[in-house]
């Protein structure tokens, strides 16, 4: 398996927190990120002052972008599971199928507070997860992709028959308030279809991993790095991507990075040095995850870094995968449009009612 | 920011002039999807020409509407108009990126949104788009649409202003709470019957502070809510007369909730139908009501109201002599006139259309077109109408609904606007950068500090 995937060319993510809530600042680091050659722009939606809703900053990139996905946070245990998936579904229309979604799981007991909710904890924050996945999958596949047929002759602006309700409930043991999700969605299917999932491997024990398209990996250090990666890639196996995740602060503007001082979530690897040294560590890496996703510890500076040392010489080895015009993220992540699970299926909305 | 408004008084002032917004629909037979010239209803560049033109034409705002579940038609999605559309606050997002100056509004309903989340996408949005967001406030509440939120339908329907309006004021609180720009937070701290808040914001003010509300209720409750809490209404009184009584209607409340005679502004739904000619404006008329509702719509239409399939009645011949189907009216859902009355209704249709001698399909235009909300005519003619408006304050604007998209605001911007500007009821600029310039809204009072939970030192 690892030697399969050294023959395959990697990805990189960054995520842009930092850019600010101004739009022309938002503007201006996606484009460099873009113009760097990422793959991906991620964006968190930690609560934390000052920082504008996730999805909305990646929606506000859409139109301003070309090639890069763009993949927000959004919660799954504090919000409507159908706002989320027509949320995702918009974002997909504005970006030109170029939208993902990295699902969390809310713990902090303020966020229960705020919407008065009493918390969830342990294993609850799992299930509701797979939950809302499986709400927003089954939504995306409510409308057929011919379910607008705009047929003059007959008058019909859609074809009922290929649109489905979702008629999803809460699994039985679900440990929170139990709901259901009647459907069809109220847009039609994404223009990827399913835009990719993607589920820290914290959830792994509670989301099937045939609910997921990539799993973002965490270590310790960077040394733990690529065993976890493997460690990952043998529970989920090959279509799922595993993304390793790093932190990190290069030497920059006559300064050391160890000297830049910058302050780290814990929790995650952390790579502090020279451009040459993060370029060789991820080349490294990029041979045992399929992408690596970057947590740059000062946004603009570190990105000028990126884009003028790093990732050209990672090009140059042939570390990355091609950037391709008018791709979606599916195609970044090697999977196919798939048809909608009620394509074939009978019982379109409404019939036997 | 440079602020045109009026100051605080007990007597109305006309402002001589009128704003546009456009309301992109997205359902419903307005939109006309038969012509050649129809375009997506989902593709981006069909959002982005529509919000880009109607800069041009130095419109107010673009609004959005909600879609919480699709209409039914007896049983089944409705297939017969356009159907299907984005969420409202990420294409607006997505617009604020490639227009400067629009307002972007947002319908967003109460009882399926959090207070807290909601008032944080919606400062989000504020934030993002240099201070352009706005609010319409709608209240849906049935268990119908309920059941694709967790939320559910729970709320009495007597209530729904009560807990709009709390949601409202929870709202308010969360926009207001950042004593500077830079912080610190004040508590949020809100418990009520349908719902408890307890949240330290963490966004700022915008550039025009918070985001404007519109509202659209029009029942007595949501008059006095609107008076009470709005800065604009969307509202149904397009006619020169009904938006004359609705002004002064509207400037008793206000008046009455403790605030000024111009403090809520009035824009109701419209649909403008303009050629070089009055006589050109009327064959368009036809053809576009010709488009809007075709043969099966006109058919449909009967069979909301009848309960039942009607498609072996001629969409030219007269209106069906079977009666309606009680029982299952019910079952049709987002529109539609349900229960008894359905027998009643019928009778007093079969006797109408009878007594003027109108086909199925001439029954059903005059019934579901907008007639009181459509201005036809030439160019001139229009600008003359909208100027009389201007000169009484009879309104502040019109929300224009295209029938065409996204070509339906050319003619509009192209020749209605200059007009307009030519008549001095037009503004020949953007006044500022945000929303609340563009329409002359005062900047909110900011809330006391006893409102908070707690005040941080």
């Amino acid at each position: 398996m690892t030697a399969e995937h050294a023959a395959r060319p990697g990805f990189l993510a960054i995520e842009l927190d930092g850019a600010g809530w101004d739009g022309a600042d938002l503007t201006r680091a996606v484009l460099a990120a873009e113009s760097a050659g990422f793959h991906a722009a991620t964006f968190t939606d930690a609560p934390g002052p000052g920082r504008t809703n996730a999805l909305q900053r990646a929606a506000f990139a859409g139109p301003v972008s070309r090639t890069i996905a763009l993949v927000p946070e959004i919660d799954t245990v504090y919000t409507e599971p159908f706002h989320v998936s027509t949320q995702l579904a918009s974002l997909d229309y504005v970006s030109g199928g170029r939208a993902g979604w990295i699902v969390t799981a809310a713990e902090s007991p303020e966020a229960a507070a705020a919407v008065g909710r009493s918390s969830v904890t342990g294993p609850a924050l799992g299930q509701e997860a797979a939950a809302s996945i499986e709400v927003s999958r089954r939504l995306w596949d409510s409308w057929e992709d011919d379910a607008v047929i705009r047929d003059v002759a007959t008058g019909r602006y859609i074809d009922v028959d290929k649109l489905h309700y979702a008629d999803f409930e809460t699994p039985a043991g679900f440990a929170g308030a139990g709901y259901s999700v009647k459907g069809p969605s109220i847009i039609p299917r994404p223009l990827q279809g399913q835009p990719p999932v993607l589920v820290p491997a914290s959830l792994l024990d509670a989301v099937a991993v045939d609910a997921l398209d990539a799993v973002l990996v965490s270590a310790p250090t960077p040394e733990l790095l690529a065993a976890e990666v493997r460690d990952v890639r043998a529970r989920v196996g090959a279509p799922v991507s595993v993304i390793a995740e790093l932190e990190v602060v290069l030497d920059a503007r006559g300064q050391a990075a160890a000297a830049r001082g910058a302050s780290f979530d814990g929790g995650r690897a952390a790579y502090a040095g020279s451009a040459a040294g993060l370029t060789d560590f991820l080349a490294d890496l990029l041979k045992e995850a399929d992408g690596v996703r970057l947590h740059p510890a000062s946004l603009f500076v570190d990105l000028e870094e990126l884009g003028r040392l790093v990732l050209p010489e990672l090009r140059r080895r042939g570390a990355l995968r091609p950037v391709v015009q008018d791709g979606t993220f599916r195609g970044l992540l090697g999977l196919d449009r798939p048809a909608s699970r009620y394509a074939t299926a009978a019982a379109p909305a409404g019939a036997g009612k | 920011m440079t602020q045109h408004t009026r100051a605080k008084s007990d007597v109305f002032t006309p402002s001589g002039q009128i704003q546009f917004g456009v309301f992109f629909q997205g359902v419903n037979s307005g939109t006309i999807w038969k012509a050649l010239e129809s375009g997506s209803q989902t593709d981006f560049e069909s959002f982005r020409r529509v919000a880009q033109t109607a800069e041009r034409g130095l419109f107010a705002a673009f609004f959005l509407g909600e879609g919480l579940r699709l209409r039914e038609h007896l049983g089944r999605p409705h297939a017969l108009d356009v159907v299907g559309r984005p969420d409202a606050q990420t294409m607006l997002a997505a617009l604020a990126s490639v227009t400067k100056n629009i307002g972007l509004v947002a319908t967003q309903n109460t009882t399926y949104n959090d207070p807290a989340d909601l008032a944080h996408r919606l400062a989000s949005l504020d934030l993002i788009s240099g201070g352009r967001a706005a609010w319409n406030i709608v209240t849906t509440d049935n268990a119908w649409t309920g059941a694709n939120f967790r939320r559910g339908g729970y709320l009495d329907h007597a209530d729904r202003y009560k807990h709009a309006e709390a949601f409202v004021e929870t709202a308010k609180l969360i926009w207001d709470s950042w004593e500077t720009p830079d912080g610190p937070a004040r508590r949020v701290h809100h418990e009520g019957r349908h719902y408890t808040v307890d949240v330290t914001p963490r966004l700022p003010r915008s550039a025009q502070y918070r985001p404007v509300l519109f509202q659209a209720g029009d029942s007595p409750e949501g008059r006095n809510f609107a008076a009470r809490q709005a800065d604009v209404i969307f509202s149904a009184h397009p006619k020169f007369d009904d938006a004359v009584a609705f002004r002064k209607d509207l400037v008793e409340r206000s008046l009455a909730a403790g605030r000024g005679a111009n403090a809520v502004q009035i824009m109701p739904a419209s649909e403008f139908i303009l050629a070089p000619t009055a006589a050109e404006a009327a064959e368009k008329k036809e053809w576009v009501r010709s488009l809007q509702i075709g043969p099966q719509q006109a058919v449909a239409y009967l069979e909301q109201f009848w309960g039942r399939e009607l498609s072996a009645y001629d969409p030219d011949g007269p209106l069906p002599e079977i009666d309606p189907v009680v029982e299952e009216t019910s079952e049709t859902r987002g529109s539609g006139f349900h229960g008894a009355k359905a027998r009643q209704l019928a009778d007093q249709w079969r006797a109408e259309a009878k007594d003027k001698g109108l086909s199925i399909r001439q029954f059903v235009t005059s019934k579901t077109a907008r007639t009181d909300a459509t201005f036809t005519g030439s160019y001139t003619a229009v600008a003359d109408q909208l100027a009389g408006y201007a000169r009484v304050g009879a309104v502040d604007g019109f929300n224009i609904s295209p029938w065409l998209v996204p070509s339906g605001l050319d003619d509009i911007v192209n020749h209605l606007v200059p007009e307009l500007q030519e008549r001095g009821v037009y503004p020949t600029e953007y006044r500022g950068a945000t929303l609340r310039e563009h329409l002359g809204l005062e900047l909110p009072v900011r809330l006391p500090d006893g409102a908070f939970a707690e005040v941080r030192a």
